[in-house]
């Protein structure tokens, strides 16, 4: 199997994948609205503000919606897989893979909550993905 | 843009298509391109002005021998063209160039002389959604629509439908790829792409091209072929990654494109005989319908099953076959706009008797972009 493809950081968006590799699920807000947006960048989409901060997200999501990819990419292994997109509680969505439960539609229930789960895929990536909520 | 002030004297597909493994990606885009100037009865020299997508208009205007005054490269995906269409109105209209020529020419299946194509890691789609296995459109393209499916209801059946209806109207044109009729079972007993998405309810993967030619409404009396009017356009662009789009039951480039389009056509939804929608996979003419304001909300499925957009319907849809049944090189814009102008000639395979107004509706990317052009066939 070839080796997983994997984010290249760049200087805007370095702080978020230092967070995944401590732990951590980075997000930004705007000071002036308190609007919470992703994925990085140094300013506030809509107003344009540079005056924005990271601050570190809960980690609890729903799962927003998903596909189930049956014809896998050949670094993903060989077993169909759900790409999912999950709504964060701060109000941002992400993509990313649900972990820990059959890759089903049974399984895989819309609006189900998730919690995020990290791991670690080289020495400086780890990827955040999300798992069914154990609470 | 001034209502038709400008029109389309030239429209012409590759001379084959389909499979078509000895003609490079340009090739496709110079026979496309020939084929629609013989239309027109130009030469290149005749020609001012370029506009392509996939290659760039400098790869194109060297290519045919042209020396234009006005070139758009604008490439945002398949609806490229109804963006090329729109800027090159208000290029003629304020005097940039007389004839524009607009390419299309893709090798999607053969890939002969096809370019890279790849995302950089360090893009926000190679760090943000790569990683997690997204793989060609069908993958990506088709994310939003459980969030759909479940907000109004619609079922795997419905989406199916979709690609019935599409296939009965291919079945009248000679060109499209696929001819046979299917059934909602055959449909979703079909190969398993990316769940809930079955092959059948995926685009073809084909080779071809197609080219258009515009000069002033005033010029366009003075060519050979009945011209066809442009009478509003519209663009937007919403976001390169589908993860981020606003609304997953709704494209906003949709909204904001179809919206400047019908306000610049000063028409309404009733006064529109044919209508285009770029249809890469079966979830896209529901949106479509919805987005443009042709139904409310959700209500796309039943105006779809209730056969107002098949043969007969009052509201004839995808009439080539679409990207669906038809073909579809990658960027199918260029034949959902080569469709709306056979129609609007009154030459279409599957031709809308009386037809005067036809809506053309793009998308880019996976609900990235969108162009819509609005034809008239009445000066």
């Amino acid at each position: 199997m070839p080796p997983r493809i994997l984010p290249e950081p760049t200087p805007e968006t370095q702080h978020f994948w230092d967070g995944t590799r401590n732990g951590e699920l980075l997000l930004q807000r705007c000071k002036e609205t308190g609007e919470a947006y992703f994925p990085p960048r140094p300013f506030a989409p809509k107003t344009g503000s540079r005056n924005v901060e990271v601050f570190k997200a809960s980690g609890r999501a729903t799962l927003h919606s998903y596909v189930i990819n049956h014809r896998p990419r050949p670094d993903m292994g060989t077993e169909p897989y759900a790409i999912a997109v999950v709504q964060l509680e701060e109000g941002p969505r992400m993509m990313t893979n649900i972990v820990g439960c059959p890759q089903t539609p049974e399984a895989l229930v819309l609006d189900m909550p998730l919690e995020v789960v990290f791991e670690k895929m080289s020495d400086t990536i780890t990827l955040p993905f999300f798992q069914p909520a154990k609470g | 843009m001034k209502q038709k002030s400008v029109a389309v004297v030239g429209a012409a597909e590759t001379t084959k298509m389909g499979k078509i493994p000895d003609v490079s990606v340009i090739g496709l885009h110079a026979d496309a391109a020939l084929n629609a100037m013989a239309d027109a009865g130009l030469k290149p020299t005749d020609i001012d002005g370029v506009a392509c997508a996939g290659i760039s208009p400098v790869e194109l205007a060297q290519y045919l021998g042209i020396t234009p005054t006005y070139a758009d490269g604008t490439s945002v995906g398949g609806c490229s063209f109804m963006l090329h269409v729109r800027h090159a109105a208000a290029a003629i209209n304020e005097g940039l160039c007389n004839t524009v020529l607009i390419t299309h020419g893709e090798s999607g299946r053969s890939r002969v002389g096809v370019g890279g194509f790849g995302r950089a890691a360090s893009s926000l789609m190679g760090q943000f959604e790569m990683p997690y296995g997204v793989t060609a459109p069908p993958t990506m393209f088709t994310i939003p629509v459980l969030r759909y499916m479940k907000t109004y209801g619609v079922t795997e059946e419905d989406l199916a439908n979709v690609a019935v209806i599409q296939r009965e109207w291919a079945a009248k044109n000679p060109r499209a790829s696929y001819k046979d009729p299917i059934t909602v079972d055959d449909v979703l007993n079909s190969d398993m792409i990316a769940w809930p998405f079955r092959k059948l309810m995926c685009c073809l993967v084909t080779d071809g091209g197609g080219a258009l030619i515009l000069t002033s409404a005033e010029r366009a009396k003075d060519f050979p072929q009945k011209p066809v009017y442009v009478l509003g356009t519209g663009e937007s662009v919403e976001t390169p990654m589908v993860s981020q789009m606003e609304d997953f039951t709704s494209s906003k480039a949709f909204r904001v494109s179809g919206k400047k389009a019908f306000d610049e056509a000063g028409i309404s939804h009733a006064d529109v005989d044919h209508l285009m929608i770029y249809d890469a996979f079966a979830h896209l003419p529901l949106y479509g319908l919805e987005d443009l304001g042709f139904c409310k909300p959700g209500e796309a499925k039943h105006f779809i099953n209730e056969r107002n957009t098949a043969i007969g319907g009052k509201l004839p849809l995808n009439t080539n076959g679409g990207g669906l049944s038809y073909m579809h090189s990658g960027m199918y814009g260029m034949y959902a706009l080569q469709e709306s102008v056979r129609q609007m000639r009154g030459i279409a395979p599957a031709q809308v008797d009386g037809a005067k107004i036809s809506v053309c509706h793009g998308v880019g990317g996976m609900f990235a972009a969108s162009g819509t052009v609005i034809f008239s066939n009445e000066a």
